[in-house]
């Protein structure tokens, strides 16, 4: 048994002139939450129709378990959807639409009368066998959705923006309820969304799509630490992206000069690379990496850059205070993240500051063409 | 006044009253005056009885009624519901597929084939039934060309049979049934059949176990669309069955044309309206909350 449940690629796929996915490329592990994320657009849902066999790739194949399955109809791949819209059948109550599946696969009715309540207290729905599909709330037809499409135990998983109809509140508690239960069940997940928090929450690892291809693809934390290019820095947590010409360092080290004005000494992660002296990079910074102080009390070894205080906005939990540190580009302000008892006082704006960047908290993107 | 307001609602939003009064009052005066007006007075003339010369003499009374019920009778009302009813089979058969092509599958030809299914809707009936007539006669085109290339020596009877009744019928009636079909397969969302498939249901299963029980909505109006009309149909037997296959409309027709016996037309008439209206309720009544 290898270890890839899911092979994909390299996909591409048109509809008409416009190119939807260029070349995609993607394994999925045994038990794994693989989350496709992007923007919309990006081509996360073609990739999860055509696993599903809702669409037929123009070029590339998929493999499920060892096995070509790319011209197989989706009624003989071993793979279960769970819809946007839940799309429950109105027609059928609770237990018939959970029952649907395996009534397909012949599985004798005693065993359907014993693996139906299983998936409902699986969902925490014991009980709903008979109720209207039309009687449920949004939250409860989504754990029909989901208890109908792990029924039939498939080897994998698949979700289309199954929380996208939910209120924050609810959204929050089923990201963790499906992160255990997938854990619990042992089933790949590939899980399509826009949320970037969602993806962080629950993913082993994420896909990060854009404009048709993947443009990193890593676990939570390497995402969010690494992020290899101004698309997903930005797309993931936010960031402070400026273009900067890389002057002649030491080994390992890389001397940045940000947007003509600030020289700035950053170790070079083994991941990152840099042009030749001369050429230009861009690169990115945390908003929450950046500290904002009054008097010249930094900690040591940090990066430091004189700004003076713009804006302030109070987030609630925190606050998004606006920099102005290029004097010469004062239409990049840089963006901090402060606790939001700190910097809420408007009395403060126009005050210079200092602002505060520890060296490797400063990621080096990938030119990506763009 | 208030009653045929809250039923004309009624028609009009389903269950709920959502439809103003106001903009109500229009519409109802107007079936108040052109419909619900003739139906009471329909009714009145059936309690009556005819005269000796087609006069209608106003001693009230269920006359009518038991002799609608005669034996005599009996072969007409069976003979109208028997071709109303393979009508109505036969538009289904003929429909479904029909209504199911052009929701799943025309495509860009959509438009263009929904028109064509509309034409026999607009053709004058009178004109269309003289295009059969052409069509089907002893001299007919299929007969001329049958026996031109040598297929049969004399020409066979197609006209004024059975088949040329419900081959009328199911010409007039098969929009009405395709259109209600079509309506409702449009309202499906694909996503059910999508999820159909997901869990392992082939095409032919995703269509018998999720496509038809949601389309039964259409199927049932597209049949009572198709039937109802059937039952009081006249011209089609009238120019394409002849008298042997006179069906109730021409019953109908014949008291109020021919017989000159009003009242018992009346009569007829309300047990028609009578059978439709209990047909039409029963609908209403079997329709799933949408």
């Amino acid at each position: 048994m290898s270890q890839n449940l899911l092979e994909l690629g390299p996909l591409s796929k048109s509809f008409g002139t416009a190119a939807i996915l260029r070349e995609v490329s993607l394994t999925v592990r045994r038990g794994e939450f693989m989350t496709l994320l992007g923007p919309s657009g990006c081509g996360k849902t073609t990739t999860l129709r055509i696993i599903a066999g809702f669409e037929s790739p123009d070029s590339g194949r998929v493999r499920l378990d060892g096995v070509d399955v790319t011209d197989l109809p989706p009624y003989e791949r071993d793979v279960h959807t769970v819809f946007q819209h839940y799309a429950l059948f109105p027609h059928l109550d609770v237990a018939g639409n959970i029952a649907f599946g395996m009534r397909m696969d012949k599985v004798p009715e005693g065993e359907i009368a014993r693996r139906v309540p299983q998936a409902l207290a699986m969902v925490k729905l014991s009980g709903f066998e008979k109720r209207r599909v039309s009687s449920l709330s949004g939250g409860q037809m989504q754990r029909v959705a989901l208890a109908r499409a792990i029924a039939g135990r498939p080897a994998l998983l698949l979700l289309d923006e199954p929380l996208g109809a939910l209120d924050l509140k609810l959204r929050k508690e089923m990201q963790l309820e499906l992160k255990r239960l997938q854990k619990k069940l042992g089933i790949a997940f590939v899980y399509v969304t826009h949320d970037q928090e969602e993806a962080m929450t629950m993913s082993d690892r994420i896909a990060v799509f854009n404009a048709g291809r993947i443009e990193q693809l890593g676990t939570p934390g390497e995402i969010y630490e690494t992020p290899r290019t101004s698309f997903v820095a930005d797309f993931i947590g936010g960031a402070n992206i400026y273009s900067a010409e890389v002057l002649p360092a030491a080994a390992g080290r890389a001397r940045l000069l940000i947007e003509g004005e600030h020289e700035i000494d950053v170790p070079l992660d083994e991941h990152e690379s840099l042009p030749a002296p001369g050429g230009r990079v861009k690169i990115a910074i945390r908003p929450e990496r950046v500290k904002v102080f009054y008097k010249d009390e930094l900690p040591a070894g940090a990066l430091r850059f004189k700004a003076v205080l713009l804006d302030s906005v109070f987030l609630g939990d925190a606050c998004q205070i606006y920099l102005d540190f290029l004097k010469k580009s004062p239409d990049k302000p840089l963006t901090a993240l402060a606790g939001g008892d700190r910097y809420s006082a408007h009395d403060d704006l126009g005050v210079p500051v200092i602002a505060a960047v520890q060296p490797e908290d400063v990621y080096i993107l990938e030119s990506d063409g763009r | 006044m208030k009653a045929l307001e809250r039923a004309l609602s009624w028609l009009l939003s389903g269950r709920r009253q959502t439809a103003s009064h106001a903009l109500l009052a229009p519409a109802v005066l107007w079936l108040l005056i052109f419909l619900v007006t003739p139906a009471l007075g329909l009714v009145a003339l059936s309690l009556a009885r005819n005269g000796a010369y087609g006069d209608v003499v106003w001693s009230l009374g269920l006359r009518n009624y038991r002799r609608a019920f005669a034996p005599q009778f009996a072969p007409v009302l069976l003979r109208t519901v028997g071709f109303a009813s393979a009508t109505t089979a036969l538009c289904l058969l003929l429909g479904y597929p029909l209504a199911y092509f052009l929701s799943f599958r025309a495509g860009r030809w959509r438009g263009a084939l929904i028109i064509a299914l509309m034409v026999p809707f607009w053709t004058s009936s009178l004109v269309a039934f003289y295009s059969w007539m052409i069509i089907l006669g002893k001299e007919g085109l299929i007969n001329a060309a049958l026996m031109r290339f040598g297929f049969l020596s004399s020409p066979m009877g197609m006209l004024y049979t059975p088949f040329s009744v419900l081959l009328g019928l199911v010409y007039f009636y098969l929009p009405f049934t395709v259109l209600p079909l079509y309506g409702s397969l449009e309202k499906i969302p694909r996503q059910y059949v999508e999820a159909a498939y997901d869990l392992g249901a082939p095409r032919w299963a995703a269509f018998r176990e999720v496509t038809l029980p949601l389309s039964l909505p259409g199927v049932i109006a597209g049949a009572l669309l198709t039937f109802i009309p059937c039952l009081g149909d006249f011209l089609t037997a009238e120019l394409l069955g002849g008298p042997r296959y006179y069906l109730l409309g021409n019953l109908i027709s014949n008291q109020f044309l021919m017989a000159q016996d009003w009242p018992f037309g009346a009569a007829l008439t309300s047990l028609l309206l009578a059978g439709m209206i209990a047909g039409l309720w029963l609908y209403r009544r079997w329709e799933p909350d949408a």
